[in-house]
């Protein structure tokens, strides 16, 4: 195993980033086109497009944070925020937010800069100058309990559970061991968990906010879909040799390990306990990685066992294969096979690798997607529809 | 030989199959343990690993997943026919 420290770049709050971005995040997607603009303007600036910003008044709240939170991850070293000037979110707010870590995070209005031309040209200004202080930092050593590990399985198999999620399992309990931070999310899939998961609680608080998100995410399901639920939640895990729901999530939370659960937060909402987390959010694979980058991952492990390419703009996502096969079939985009174990590898083995390869990742070294420049766009869990 | 089964945790009672199993070929568990298949067992499906008398729970993922519906023996497949779940809900 390689050493426990890692070299990252250290923020004004003490927060640290394994990569240095520059980014623009517009406020509603009617800002998209700009902040495009400005991003394919001035190379090394991501722009964070996303389909939300107006007409989801119960969402304010969740996407304000969440937009916010994109802009406090670590990884971000600088935040310019588009607002258009008439959407409900609010562009002013969400920069003084992420200004309150000591990043700089400036804010321009397009119906107030005179439309879109003049505010990308002053914020391809305002990016410019943001890069030339960024391209100074340099990495430090820092110690592994400053790290937050996003978890999310997508496209599972019947192979996932046994493989890819164990061996991440064991990554999990290895980094909260050295006093970092894990986040287990995708509420739909502990359904069935739910008094296994509360067992585990540090505290009868946590223990009741357990199965109550879970309690709803089962009642929701059913109270939308009816007999359709069973589809969503487990199509074909009986053939596949599940024998209850119960068991089938079972193999999703085994990616998490087995410590203690230290906190229960709502979706894109940071931690405030180091260990592991339960994140309340969707099974939706990219709303997750977009729940998890704003709650300040640095950097997830996105198990699979169809093939998922995606990744994050701002977070590399480190992809685990479940089977050989899939590794074989879409090589490019995988980064560990963890399919090894059915063929004679030890779990300890296959997490051996992952840590490795998480050790690489954390000091800089790029992971698949990110060679693949798999950022797409940000999306942003909803329960409401737009009015 | 190569195991065709893989125990999760170490307190499992069950092991998942890696490959089909037919009736009466071997169950090889890292090499150390080997006892006949009573019944074909499906790849990703579950076999006993050992004998679980009805009403005793069957552990995977260290964790129960139910209980012995009827005395399953070592070798046995396990499924909804002999699990009795806590959730009842597939």
């Amino acid at each position: 195993m390689k050493g426990a420290t890692f070299n990252g770049y250290i923020r004004p709050d003490g927060s640290v980033g394994i990569r240095n971005h520059v980014v623009v995040i517009p406020t509603v997607a009617c800002a998209n086109g700009v902040a495009d603009m400005i991003s394919r303007s001035v190379p090394g600036v991501v722009s964070l497009m996303h389909g939300h910003g107006c007409g989801r008044a119960l969402e304010i709240p969740m996407h304000q944070r969440a937009l916010a939170g994109l802009g406090e991850n670590p990884n971000v070293a600088g935040a310019l925020v588009i607002g258009l000037g008439c959407e409900t979110l609010n562009a002013q707010l969400i920069a003084s937010e992420i200004a309150q870590t000591g990043k700089p995070a400036e804010f321009l209005i397009i119906q107030e800069q005179g439309g879109s031309r003049k505010t990308a040209a002053q914020g391809i200004d305002i990016v410019q100058k943001m890069l030339e202080t960024v391209r100074n930092m340099k990495r430090t050593p820092c110690s592994l309990d400053r790290i937050v590990l996003g978890l999310e399985c997508g496209g599972s198999d019947a192979f996932s559970g046994i493989t890819a999620n164990p061996a991440a399992g064991l990554v999990s309990d290895w980094l909260v061991d050295r006093g970092g931070t894990v986040i287990l999310t995708e509420t739909t899939e502990m359904i069935g968990t739910g008094h296994i998961l509360s067992r585990r609680a540090k505290d009868k608080d946590v223990a009741d906010r357990i199965v109550q998100i879970i309690d709803q995410a089962d009642k929701r399901t059913h109270d939308i879909l009816g007999e359709l639920a069973s589809l969503v939640i487990a199509p074909g895990n009986m053939d596949g040799g599940m024998s209850s729901i119960q068991e089938k999530s079972l193999g999703c939370i085994i990616k998490a390990g087995s410590k203690t659960i230290s906190e229960v937060v709502d979706y894109a909402r940071a931690p405030s306990e180091k260990g592991l987390v339960i994140m309340d959010g969707p099974g939706y694979d990219i709303e997750s990685l977009a729940g998890l980058a704003a709650a300040g991952c640095q950097l997830m492990l996105f198990t699979t066992g169809r093939g998922n390419p995606a990744g994050f703009p701002i977070v590399p996502v480190i992809k685990i294969s479940s089977t050989t096969r899939l590794y074989k079939a879409m090589e490019d985009d995988i980064d560990i096979n963890a399919g090894e174990v059915l063929e004679g590898k030890s779990l300890e083995d296959v997490s051996g690798r992952i840590r490795d390869c998480v050790m690489d990742v954390l000091n800089g070294e790029q992971t698949k997607a990110e060679l693949n420049a798999q950022g797409g766009i940000v999306c942003l869990y909803a329960m409401t529809p737009a009015f | 030989m190569k195991p065709n089964v893989i125990i999760i945790n170490p307190q499992d009672n069950v092991a998942v199959a890696l490959f089909d199993i037919p009736e009466g070929s071997p169950v090889l568990i890292s090499g150390d343990l080997e006892f006949p298949a009573l019944e074909d067992i499906p790849f990703s499906h579950k076999v006993a690993v050992k004998d679980i008398p009805a009403g005793k729970t069957v552990r995977k993922y260290g964790e129960s997943i139910g209980c012995a519906g009827e005395d399953i023996r070592q070798g046995s497949w396990v499924h909804t026919h002999n699990l009795k779940t806590e959730g009842g809900r597939v």
